[in-house]
């Protein structure tokens, strides 16, 4: 009960982490599963029909319903705390974001039970999604529950937009902000910007399965391409949406164990300005196949390319930073500098693919896997594993064990680049993407067979993280505030884990790296920028989550709205948007509460932050 | 002018009680932000209704179909409601709450005339040009974009409503006044998106 109706930034945090592993622990059995199908030639072990549901699935999953709320994780754990906030600036919506992002990923689940999952890919190209290709409800189940998940993320984008802007402790000036929180306000002006664009594309999507409009069927005057366009000037950012929270993450630890300070800072914010801009940009090299032209076909690759220079600057500045530092290779860091060099791989075949005229051969191949995996996996993944070893101890107040961290990190890289380095081989030798088999002796078979073998790795690596975080639950929390004993930023200046007001006075910034500085003048704590006073709360509450379940309820509701039902009492209330509007009610209605009662909150009162200190 | 100070003086409020608060200001930020959200959403909208608007698989067109007098009264009305949500914040800086609530009330009226106005103009569509969801790509991209904005006015007019029974139950407060403030920032962005459907819609569609 404590964890449905909370509105602290910590458990929200927590809340995160454990549903975006559930998912993530999805997205991997299925991707297990792929795997298994594809270790031999003319494998019987699934259908195509499967095969499909399972790499839609598995690619939809992992990126909205995994790492994205991972990613959610570590940036409402960390982000008030490295900013000196007592909590973001709208607990209630943070909340609700969670909950929205939950009920979505649970809608878009109940398609295994209810009638077979999306079959179109993560990308749904119309008309593979249309109703002609794909009758069942799969796809509806990918646009109606996306819809609800990505609200909120968009949400929760808006949420630390205008908690960076104006929660940060006096004289934290934005140059002085450390970079995971610049990436994290960045990557939330991506989503501002990027997210309606899709919101749009999955209500045109639905209007055509649901209520037979004409946008993408040609039949009808619609256009497929159209669908292509929106989805990627979506999709597109949405890749710098995950990968720059990575960049911000690898920017923290490395300093920390070289103990020495970012090097080119400023650069890095600007690099991270740059490439998020140029996101933007970029969208069509998705679509060099699709017949746009050779002008625009140059534009999109010319400034594709482009961006490879804002990320050489991070490459170069990361490097720099751990050239004659002191560098502990403990386990946060061994996933920061195996991210460099794996990273680097899969940016130099993105710009292979930026390429049109190679594009045309790499297009749809294993190569293409290759090189988003890469990126995904190799940037991404790595990078958040990096985060959790790092900031786990901060979060629950224990230290992961160092000896299972290293070989977390060794079986999942090794076992990562098994599997999809010489996928980039099986694409140049002619290996097609999305499909469930392939004949023998088109020296396809070895490279699947390391292929599968290194997945297997990889789970194993995984295996061995869960059992980390099981044994090191059990162990009493006695997590230093400091355990890495050379923080550079605030978060690390309160216990471990912080009390739920986090800062008992706000402390006073006087430079970049905060904590480090009061260090270095010899200070062990910081000063503070207040005297001690009352701490206003935000009270616990069910709203967000009633809210959240209403929209499930009217997703569900519409989406069976025209379906034939062998009882008459369930054609009644679906037919007739009854369950859609009994949804709609409870979320209206809910608002409607929220908004009549005012939530005062409430205070913790000096004596209480002088005992609780005491405990 | 001096009224306003006058009032403020009298320590009730502040001259500007939606920013006396962070909580507030906050508010008032983050509605920005999501008005940035609501501009690329309908600009996604205006995008596909242009690529799409002389799709019409046979069925009416807009020069056939549109008459502008209809449209250009439901403009009237929703301008003038932006007007008057105008007067209505400034009814909240000088502190008058009885202006406020009838100025509000206005804005909710003219809202709500607009949204019979377009209801009406759809059905006759519907009704007497056969003109519907399913006609053709352009009858899809005209009911999505220009009925995604009357839902927006839908909203904006329960939103406004609720507030001013806030209004009447709780008075103008640091905690009322930042909502009401906010709602006619909604209120005004969804009058400049009709604006260029307007245009782009309409006009746009007329002149061929
Ligand atoms: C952990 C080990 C992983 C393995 C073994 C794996 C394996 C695969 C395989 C075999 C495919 C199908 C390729 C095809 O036939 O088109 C695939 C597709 C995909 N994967 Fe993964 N993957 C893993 C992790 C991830 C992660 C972490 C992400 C994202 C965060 C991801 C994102 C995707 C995407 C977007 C697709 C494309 C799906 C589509 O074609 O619709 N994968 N993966
Ligand atoms: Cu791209």
């Amino acid at each position: 009960m404590d964890w449905i109706t909370t509105v602290d930034h910590k458990k929200i945090a927590i809340l995160y982490l454990w549903a975006g592993g559930l998912f993530f622990g999805i997205g991997g059995l299925e991707a297990i599963l792929i795997r298994i199908q594809l270790i031999k030639p003319m494998n019987t072990f699934l259908d195509a029909q499967t095969f499909n549901e399972l790499i839609t699935m598995h690619g939809t999953t992992m990126i909205f319903l995994g790492v994205m709320p991972v990613i959610f994780a570590l940036m409402n754990a960390v982000i008030p705390l490295q900013i000196g906030a007592r909590d973001v600036a709208f607990p209630f919506l943070n909340s609700l974001g969670f909950w929205t992002f939950l009920f979505g990923g649970l809608l878009l689940n109940l398609s295994w039970v209810m009638g077979g999952a999306p079959d179109a890919g993560w990308t749904a190209y119309t008309p593979l999604s249309g109703k002609g290709y794909s009758a069942s409800h799969g796809v509806d189940f990918y646009t109606i529950g996306l819809q609800i998940a990505g609200l909120g993320t968009l949400i929760g984008g808006i949420n630390f937009l205008a908690t960076i802007i104006t929660m940060r402790a006096p004289g934290m000036s934005f140059m002085r902000m450390p970079m995971f929180a610049w990436a994290t306000f960045i990557t939330s002006a991506i989503i501002l910007f990027a997210f309606p664009a899709v919101t749009v594309g999955l209500v045109l999507l639905t209007f055509d399965r649901i209520l037979d409009a004409n946008f993408f069927d040609v039949d009808g005057g619609g256009n497929p391409v159209l669908w292509q366009h929106i989805f990627w000037i979506f999709g597109h950012p949405e890749v710098y949406i995950l990968i720059l929270p990575a960049f911000g993450i690898i920017s923290e630890v490395i300093p920390t164990f070289s103990r020495k300070r970012l090097f080119g800072y400023s650069s890095m914010v600007f690099a991270t300005i740059l490439i998020a801009f140029l996101g933007f940009m970029v969208w069509a090299h998705h679509m060099f196949t699709t017949g746009l032209g050779p002008v625009a076909n140059a534009l999109f690759s010319v400034s594709t390319m482009l961006i490879a220079v804002p990320t050489g600057i991070k490459i170069f500045n990361w490097l720099f930073t751990m050239w004659g530092g002191q560098v502990r290779f403990t386990t946060p860091n061994l996933f920061a500098a195996g991210f460099i060099p794996t990273f680097t791989m899969g940016g130099v075949t993105g710009v292979m693919l930026a390429s049109a005229p190679a594009d045309f051969q790499f297009h749809d191949t294993y190569f293409v896997v290759a090189h988003f995996h890469y990126v995904i996996v190799g940037g991404l993944v790595l990078g958040l594993f990096a985060g959790l070893h790092y900031w786990w101890p901060k979060m629950f107040g224990r230290m992961l064990s160092e000896t299972l961290g290293k070989w977390t990190f060794w079986t999942f890289i090794i076992g990562f680049h098994l599997t999809f380095f010489v996928q980039h081989f099986l694409g140049l030798m002619g290996m097609q993407r999305r499909v469930f088999t392939y004949l023998p002796n088109q020296q396809f078979d070895t490279l699947n067979l390391v292929s599968t073998v290194g997945a297997f790795l990889m789970g194993v690596g995984m295996i061995i993280f869960l059992i980390n975080v099981f044994l090191t639950s059990r162990r009493p929390a006695d997590a230093p505030e400091d355990p890495w004993e050379d923080g550079r930023t605030l978060e690390w200046t309160i216990p471990s884990p912080p009390p739920e007001y986090n800062f008992k006075q706000t402390p006073l910034v006087r430079g970049l790296d905060a904590f480090w500085k009061e260090k270095m003048a010899g200070h062990k704590a910081m000063t503070p920028a207040e005297p001690i006073g009352p701490i206003h709360m935000p009270s616990a509450t069910i709203l967000p989550f009633l809210m959240s379940v209403g929209i499930f309820i009217a997703g569900l509701g519409f989406m069976f709205s025209r379906d034939e039902f062998s009882s008459s009492i369930m054609s009644f209330l679906f037919n007739n948007y009854i369950v859609t509007a009994l949804g709609l009610l409870i979320t209206f209605g809910s608002m409607l509460m929220r908004s009549l009662f005012d939530d005062h909150g409430w205070h913790i009162e000096p004596e209480e932050l002088e005992e609780g200190e005491q405990r | 002018m001096t009224t306003a100070h006058a009032e403020a003086a009298d320590g009730i409020l502040p001259h500007e009680p939606e920013k006396a608060t962070l909580e507030g200001r906050n508010k008032v930020l983050a509605f920005w932000l999501f008005l940035g959200g609501e501009a690329v959403l309908f600009g996604t909208l205006f995008a596909t209704f242009l690529a799409l608007r002389n799709q019409t698989n046979e069925g009416p067109t807009a020069a056939e179909l549109f008459h502008l007098p209809l449209v250009a009264a439901a403009t009237l009305l929703l301008l003038v409601s932006s007007l008057t949500s105008v007067f209505a914040i400034q009814a909240m800086h000088r502190g008058n709450v009885a202006q406020l609530r009838n100025w509000l009330l206005v804005t909710v009226l003219l809202g709500l005339a607009f949204l019979i106005l377009e209801i009406y103009e759809f059905s006759v569509y519907i009704r007497h040009e056969e003109f519907g969801m399913t006609t053709s790509a352009f009858s899809s991209a005209f009911y999505t974009l220009v009925g995604f904005h009357g839902a927006h006015v839908a909203f904006g007019i329960l939103w406004i409503a609720v507030l001013i029974g806030q209004l009447l139950h709780k008075g103008l407060t640091v905690v009322t006044a930042p909502k009401i403030y906010v709602s006619a920032m909604y209120w005004h962005f969804i009058d400049v998106v009709w604006v260029f459907i307007f245009t782009v819609v309409y006009l746009l569609g007329k002149v061929g």
